[in-house]
């Protein structure tokens, strides 16, 4: 099944294993979510209304402000999180957050990931692997 | 990344244990981009309103302000962008008590740490402008262009976390905007008609920023036939970090590093081209005024208002009278400036409010829109209107003159 991984340039945080929520928008946690009630809420993101709790979001690119990098660990910290940050491109606040609240992301494909995966599909995302990547399990 | 004996030492712990967070941080941040070692920079600025902190960062970051004051505190000036009240206003924006707990409860953290308490994001108008080739760590993305792209210094997009960090490593991880490689265009744009009034200047940046699409391309601007003001540079840059993620620009003729367009155009190379006319701009903010009858405030913020803003608002209010809120928001440098010169009192006079310190969007936008009933909203800012649309408003985006007679007329948007 080596057909279903696609690895990535770069990753950080733990393994993990969960449903893919894919899209080809962008990403930011201030921007896009409702992150008291764990749903995308600017209403022109394809997301818009649908859960990130526990989700490997598939999506583009990080978009919008800094925030990211405190939000991330604020989600965490009351359980209300994507379970990792699948994305083409990666802007340093994306890692920053990660790095700071232990969160798993990868980055940076040789294909356009959001037409990779499909969305609701099982997924591995591990970012400890000598070369990132994520598949469809 | 290679360290230094000093960076050694700090990753050992031999400088405290915030020390050894920050710079693990920072080698984390860095290997990810394949950084090969650090770069010393000059100056610090975090964004960490308590909206994004939230009680668990408020709880991290008291939990560094309790340690001895020589493990605690930055090595370089480290300032802050806005918080999240005005504390002179917090029953006008009905701010729940809670948030300025943890509001205070944060400033007092920061002060532990040694952290000057500017809260601003016009800190290149007010504070320190960063000198060309300067290395920097700046948190909020429109400090970061402005300055990377106006200034001709070199900062990478700092999150809380990172740039707190650099203020107490006084270095940061080398990749990105510290290297001369990545300043290069990886587009142009030629504009045919060059924007009048923020509201244009920030469309142009919205637009720029969506064609740019991630934080690692460099639009060279071509066509923009004066040289803008400061104000008019910090709305299109705002605009653009917040539409596109971009950390950088070029201006052909008028930015440090594009004083001849082959200093940062790539020669012979497939170059992405675009070409904005006036009926973009006009399109772009179509958009936002879609099926509006009507807006509940008006808010002059993101960013922060400089004095020669706060005079025209002044300006444009005289003799008369605002029927709904209208927002005035600036920097704690700027009000007592504006107090002195009285524009402060021209602008409430009218029947608006000045505020300082904080930035709307950051000050808690979705608990404030619901207390007070807003919802449509008026700005004069593309990047407040970026964002506010997830916290549940639906903003439009019209110059400051429309805007101040949209306040006066009731908010009603049809005369």
């Amino acid at each position: 099944m080596t057909d279903k991984i696609f690895h990535a340039a770069s990753g950080i945080g733990r393994k993990v294993q969960a449903e893919a929520l894919v899209s080809s928008d962008g990403f930011s946690a201030r921007y896009d979510l409702d992150r008291i009630k764990g749903v995308f809420s600017r209403p022109d993101h394809r997301l818009a209304g649908l859960s990130y709790v526990g989700r490997v979001l598939v999506l583009d690119a990080a978009k919008g402000g800094v925030a990211t990098a405190w939000m991330l660990y604020e989600m965490k910290a009351r359980g209300i999180v994507p379970a990792a940050l699948v994305l083409n491109a990666v802007n340093p606040i994306m890692v920053q957050g990660a790095a700071l609240a232990d969160f798993t992301m990868i980055s940076g494909f040789d294909l356009d990931i959001t037409e990779a995966i499909p969305s609701g599909a099982m997924v591995e995302v591990d970012p400890t692997a000598e070369r990132p990547f994520i598949r469809i399990v | 990344m290679k360290l230094s004996d000093e960076e050694q030492a700090m990753r050992a712990g031999q400088f405290g244990p915030l020390r050894q967070w920050a710079i693990e941080h920072q080698i984390k941040v860095g290997s990810y981009f394949g950084a090969r070692d650090f770069v010393p920079v000059s100056q610090a600025h975090i964004m960490a309103d308590t909206e994004s902190l939230g009680a668990a960062g408020v709880e991290w970051l008291e939990s560094w302000a309790r340690l001895p004051a020589k493990d605690r505190t930055v090595r370089i000036p480290t300032i802050t962008d806005p918080r999240g009240t005005d504390f002179n206003a917090t029953a006008r924006l009905k701010h729940e008590p809670w948030m300025l707990d943890l509001e205070r409860r944060a400033i007092d953290a920061f002060r532990a740490l040694g952290v000057l308490m500017t809260d601003t994001c016009i800190n290149y108008q007010t504070i320190m402008a960063p000198l060309l080739g300067e290395h920097a760590a700046f948190g909020d993305t429109g400090v970061t262009i402005y300055s990377n792209s106006v200034c001709g210094a070199r900062s990478n997009f700092e999150g809380g976390p990172s740039a707190l960090s650099a203020g107490m490593t006084g270095r940061t991880p080398r990749y990105g905007y510290h290297l001369d490689e990545q300043r290069r265009a990886t587009l142009e744009v030629r504009v045919s008609a060059t924007p009048h009034g923020f509201d244009e200047w920030g469309a142009l940046g919205g637009i720029v920023g969506r064609l740019s699409g991630d934080y690692w391309q460099v639009p060279a601007i071509v066509g923009i036939d004066r040289i803008p003001s400061s104000d008019e540079m910090k709305h299109f840059g705002a605009a653009l970090a917040s539409y596109g993620s971009a950390a950088l620009f070029h201006m052909v003729g008028i930015t440090p590093e594009a004083v001849r367009s082959q200093n940062v155009l790539p020669t012979g190379s497939d170059l992405r081209r675009y070409t904005i006319g006036a009926s973009d701009i006009i399109d772009f903010k179509a958009r936002y005024a879609r099926n509006i009858e009507a807006v509940d405030i008006v808010v002059f913020s993101a960013p922060q208002l400089s004095l020669v803003e706060m005079h025209q608002v002044a300006n444009l209010l005289d003799g008369r009278r605002a029927t709904i809120p209208l927002l005035a928001i600036t920097s704690p440098q700027v009000k007592p400036d504006a107090d002195r010169m009285g524009l402060t009192a021209r602008i409430e006079a009218a029947g608006a409010t000045v505020l300082a310190g904080m930035c709307f969007y950051q000050s808690y936008a979705r608990e404030m829109a619901e207390a007070n009933g807003w919802r449509n909203l008026a700005t004069n800012s593309a990047k407040l209107v970026n964002i506010l649309g997830g916290y549940g408003y639906r903003p439009a985006l019209m110059s400051m003159e429309s805007c101040v007679d949209l306040a006066c007329r009731g908010g009603r948007i049809a005369p």
